[in-house]
């Protein structure tokens, strides 16, 4: 267990020529895999385990948890978007003989900032119960002046949404608190972030490019809605919770109710989507545990689709200029961007890394404000920040390639430090036949066809407080656990393989537990980590588990253990495969019921650039290129993604099916973000008209494009299994690919999203071509 | 959703006979009984209790009411349970009136055409978000004012929206008023009418609550085709926001005669998603009157469509969209 030892990995793009790294690595690490052709189950396309429990409906989801004497909750909310509560009485609610508990959120006195804010939870018998409590609470709201519209929201003489005492902190993009930042109006910020001297980058350029983007509010409009089920008793507390992350939810709860950790268990089961807002415990999950312990009774507490739409987190909208400079050839002498966002009531509202990161630019600052409006919280959501931002920057420099008359893949190649992206241009431009790619409006007739580029960029992140929990039982049964949940993606699946491939059997013989604090803790599913943090630790604890059963084996066959291997059922003599023990006779030789082993995730090998407390970013060049191809009607203004190839890495990819489900979900939400979703508020009452799944429109079947994924294998020796994750880098380029496209199509730029018929209308009728 | 009975009765007499009977689409009396055919938007209804019914009657078990057949004149009766995929799919429908077989196939989805009806579908309320709100007590619902006017109109209607801006929901009966349809109607008592789908829809200046002119204890049970006339020709056009499972945000609907030598006698052009009502366009209809239809009378026609049209602050896109695809919709009609 302790030293370390001197290993030579694979390394670099297998597609492409593999090279070695050399590292020096903990002795009990697993010796390096080879690519994934020379492994069993590592990489193959093996389906989702639990894919037929889906469709046939037996996965338990949260909102299916039902237990002995569960009563009921739900919100009385404010109706008004900015209001001072005058009155509240609940003592006819509380006189209903169905009501069982009753908690007040907020006092007479207190000012409420967004239609939909919680001011009372009520815990009833049946959901009727429940709701007749809400029906009998005597509340009084004083309207006050409000504001939704984040371009109202800066004018100096705006309503107020925050005080300087109610003013949450942090930082626009979301990540590291910044504390202290200036508060004008409603507007907080500038976050500086500046190397070199733009103002001169500018001066200095032959071309500069300018322009002004917007992007629209997008809800996460999960399937699943929010929902939790609060079992408070006196031995512990027990909350079923529809969660990106249990561990993380545990140790909030632990911290609000002042219990011990080991008194407090968190479970998920299925999960209905998340994409960023089910990853804390939220005040619905504190709420329903408060009514749990007054009522002394499980509380269940779903939100519904209104419930959804506006107070279950959104992707903040952003206002964004940038300023371009660069020399004839190509070289960015300067990029300065400042954005303003609404993440309504909250922060959140900046642009990410993408454009601090991406491009070689000297000279480089983006000053980004948080707009504050009365309307529900931002949150973060599938590429938080990089998203709106690559909308915005992928455009302008699809605009600096057009005026350097250089094609937008020739620029890229110049300023994209990233050998892996060089490749998977190369890659996408072949697959989707850039090289017929014609100037705009060269088609006849009104429908006009375009392709366009555009990248992503992600973070490599780990979590480091993940652990797992391998077990070879003496039946020959085999279960693998970890508090790791499933929010979809297939994380179970890829662990079963991960154990099959070290203990020789198949997935399909591992029994995967998850989605349960019980267990060892597990990362949390956001960020696109979780692959990255949970397999190489498997990977880990199960080689030493099997070094258990092949200590006994090596007994039985007459071999040392280091010459048994593990393949095929069987754990046999390496040189003589002909001296074998079926797993299961193996399994048997055990002097005790069970083995296990817990391994934790370690540092990545070649070490991490950033930590915080339980988690690093082991590299911030992440990548995936897209293209799309779109047909636009120039008539109705009506915009169809016909293709899009996404070219994505992601470290050794463990299971081509999943990736591409993952990014073929991320294409089809950027599609949706691209021309249809957007959170409508209207200006005068200040509610949100379409808090539904009617008028707030999710792309659809007749909307998906045919989706060709491309997925590198790029090995880098940096763990036991080299896996890193791709939810998010699926989600970023696609919006700004389509956008380039449109524009090669048409000739005209669509600067805000969603291109909806009516917006390109308008468009081209500015720009005289209709 | 408010508690309420279920009654399942086997004739129209008893069905009608209940007291306070409102159709599906009824809500002004929200005490009342209330008939369900496919129940889909009777569902959001109750789910917003925009409808509080004490009785909810399925249709369902009356017998006959969801048949297509042909009459002896050669019109065609579609029983008002005859569920849209039923309709688009049947042959005679197919083969006489493509363009609704087309209009009913881009409606809704799989899942909702199997068990929507065409009666019901006609008959829904308006899905202004305004009026589907709780929050807001407009103009429609007894309160004083439209909010969409001044408000977020971009799905609202273009023409006749001084008073409530609503536009008709109702895809299949953009074509069935260019078809020239009738439905029939049964009381209570067995009396039986039958009205023009085009004066069945009421625009607001009529009734600012109700969407037609259906009277209480009344029962919608079948819509009437004319069969169809030699050299008629027909096409309908839609645009939506996503390619499926979305409201128009503008829906064209023509139908022509043409002579033997081309020149259109009779010419029948409706605009959906544009007003109160499906709206004739006839000025577009005059224009082609006599004409030979080519590309420079269809794009007469179709700026003609939209003459006098009084686009909202967020609606005037559709303007243009609708020209469109009323010049579209002709020429394909013609051609």
């Amino acid at each position: 267990m302790s030293g370390t030892r001197t290993e030579t990995f694979p390394a670099g793009i297998v597609e492409t020529g593999l090279g070695t790294v050399t590292r020096e690595i903990p002795a009990s690490e697993p010796p390096p895999w080879p690519p994934n052709a020379e492994l069993t189950w590592i990489g193959r396309p093996v389906p989702r385990l639990n894919g037929r429990a889906k469709v046939t409906g037996a996965t338990r989801y949260t909102v299916d948890v039902r237990l002995p004497g569960m009563l009921y909750a739900c919100f009385l909310r404010s109706p008004l978007p900015s209001a001072e509560l005058r009155r509240l009485d609940t003592a006819a609610a509380a006189a209903l003989a169905g009501v069982r508990a009753i908690l007040p959120l907020a006092q007479p006195g207190d000012r409420l900032r967004y239609a939909g804010q919680p001011v009372v939870a009520v815990a009833g018998v049946s959901p009727r119960a429940a709701a007749e409590a809400l029906a009998a609470i005597d509340a009084e709201f004083r309207p006050l002046p409000f504001v939704v519209d984040m371009d109202e929201a800066r004018a100096p003489d705006a309503p107020a949404v925050h005080d300087a005492a109610s003013a949450p902190q942090g930082h626009p993009s979301g990540f590291p608190a910044a504390p202290g930042l200036p508060l004008e109006g409603n507007v907080r910020g500038p976050a500086v972030v500046r190397r070199g001297d733009p103002a001169q980058g500018l001066a200095a350029a032959a071309v500069v490019v300018e322009g002004e983007y917007r992007t629209q509010v997008h809800t996460h409009a999960c399937l699943e809605p929010h929902a939790v089920v609060a079992d408070w008793r006196a031995e512990g507390l027990t909350v079923y919770i529809s969660t990106q992350f249990t561990a993380g939810v545990r140790q909030e709860l632990a911290t609000a109710f002042g219990l011990p950790l080991s008194r407090v268990r968190v479970v998920v089961d299925g999960m209905g989507g998340g994409f960023g807002s089910k990853s804390q415990l939220g005040v619905y999950g504190r709420v329903a545990v408060q009514l749990s312990r007054a009522a002394g009774a499980p509380v269940r507490l779903a939100f519904d689709r209104q419930e959804e739409q506006t107070d279950a987190g959104n992707r903040p909208g952003t206002f964004q200029r940038l300023s371009l400079g660069a020399t004839q050839d190509g070289t960015l002498t300067a990029l300065a961007i400042e954005s303003f966002g609404t993440a309504g009531v909250a922060v959140g509202a900046g642009i990410g890394f993408f454009a601090e990161r991406l491009y070689s630019c000297a000279n480089f600052e983006t000053r980004q404000h948080d707009v504050f409006v009365n309307a529900g919280p931002g949150c973060a959501m599938r590429g938080p920040g990089n998203t709106p931002g690559a909308f915005a920057l992928e455009q302008a420099i699809d605009t600096l390639s057009e005026r350097l008359q250089l094609d937008p893949l020739a620029l890229r190649d110049r300023i994209d430090p990233s050998a892996v992206r060089r490749e998977e241009r190369r890659i996408g431009a072949e697959r989707i036949g850039w090289s017929r790619r014609h100037p705009p409006g060269a088609d006849d007739g009104p429908v006009k066809r375009g392709i366009g580029v555009a990248q992503s960029l992600w973070m490599s992140n780990v979590q480091t407080n993940v652990a797992c929990e391998v077990r070879i039982l003496r039946d020959g049964s085999v279960e693998a656990l970890s508090s790791v949940q499933d929010i979809g993606t297939g994380i179970g699946t890829i662990m079963a393989q991960v154990v099959a491939e070290v203990l020789g059997l198949r997935p399909a013989d591992v029994t995967i537990r998850i989605g349960d604090t019980e267990f060892p803790p597990g990362g949390p599913s956001y960020g696109s980590r979780t692959t990255a943090s949970i397999t190489p630790p498997l990977r880990t604890a199960a080689t030493r588990a099997l070094a258990q059963l092949t200590r006994e084996a090596a007994r039985m066959l007459n071999a040392a253990p280091d010459e048994i291997e593990a393949c095929g059922g069987r754990l046999q003599v390496r040189a003589d495969p002909s001296r074998f023990l079926a797993f299961r006779d193996a399994a048997a030789l055990l002097r005790t019921d069970r083995v296990s082993a817990v391994e934790s995730r370690l540092d990545d090998y070649a070490g991490f650039r950033r930590r915080m407390p339980d988690a690093a970013m082991a590299h911030e060049d992440l990548g995936g290129v897209q293209f799309a191809a779109v047909a636009v009607d120039t008539e109705t203004g009506a915009i169809r993604v016909e293709r899009v190839v996404a070219v994505h890495d992601c470290g050794r990819p463990m299971n081509k099916l999943l990736l591409e489900s993952q990014v073929e979900g991320g294409v089809l939400m950027g599609v949706s973000y691209a021309l249809l979703e957007r959170r409508i508020m209207d200006r005068r009452t200040g509610l949100m008209v379409n808090a539904d799944l009617e008028h707030y429109k999710l792309a659809g079947i007749h909307d998906t494009p045919e989706i060709e994924t491309v997925i590198l294998e790029n090995l880098q020796g940096n763990s036991a299994t080299d896996a890193y994750g791709i939810a998010e880098p699926a989600n970023i380029a696609t919006a700004p690919a389509i956008a380039n496209a449109v524009y090669n199509a048409i000739g005209v730029r669509l600067t805000a999203l969603p291109m909806t018929p009516d917006a390109v209308l308008a468009a081209l009728g500015r720009s005289g071509r209709s | 959703m408010n508690r309420f009975a279920y009654a399942t009765p086997a004739t129209l007499a008893e069905a009608a006979a209940n007291t306070e009977l409102v159709s599906e689409a009824m809500v002004t009396l929200a005490e009342g009984a209330v008939l369900k055919a496919g129940g889909i938007d009777l569902l959001d209804l109750l789910k917003s209790e925009l409808l509080a019914p004490s009785l909810v009657v399925s249709l369902r078990a009356l017998p006959g009411l969801d048949a297509i057949t042909q009459d002896p004149a050669g019109n065609l009766v579609i029983g008002a349970m005859a569920t849209l995929a039923a309709v688009a799919d049947h042959p005679l429908v197919r083969a006489a009136y493509p363009a609704l077989a087309e209009a009913i196939a881009g409606s809704a989805s799989p899942e909702l055409r199997n068990v929507a009806t065409l009666g019901g579908n006609l008959l829904q309320r308006p899905h202004c978000w305004y009026f589907r709100s709780p929050a807001y007590h407009c103009l429609r619902k007894g309160g004083g004012h439209c909010f969409a006017i001044r408000g977020e109109s971009q799905y609202h209607a273009i023409f006749d929206n001084q008073a409530c801006a609503i536009v008709h929901p109702s895809t299949p009966a953009t074509v069935l008023v260019a078809l020239g349809a009738e439905v029939e109607l049964h009381d209570a008592e067995g009396a039986a009418r039958r009205l023009a789908l085009e004066d069945f829809f009421i625009g607001p200046a009529d009734d600012l609550q109700r969407e037609n002119a259906l009277r209480p204890r009344e029962v919608l049970t079948a819509i009437h085709l004319p069969g169809r006339a030699p050299g008629s020709r027909m096409a309908h056009r839609r645009q939506g926001e996503k390619a499926g499972f979305d409201w128009p945000l503008a829906d064209v609907a023509v139908v022509l005669t043409l002579d033997p030598d081309g020149t259109c006698g009779k010419a029948s052009v409706v605009l959906g998603a544009a007003a109160p009502v499906p709206r004739r366009a006839r000025s577009a209809e005059q224009v082609l009157q006599g004409r030979r239809i080519d590309a420079a009378v269809a794009a007469d026609a179709a700026r003609a469509a939209l003459h006098g049209a009084t686009p909202l602050s967020r609606n005037d896109y559709k303007l243009a969209l609708f020209e469109t695809l009323v010049r579209r919709a002709i020429l394909a009609a013609a051609g």
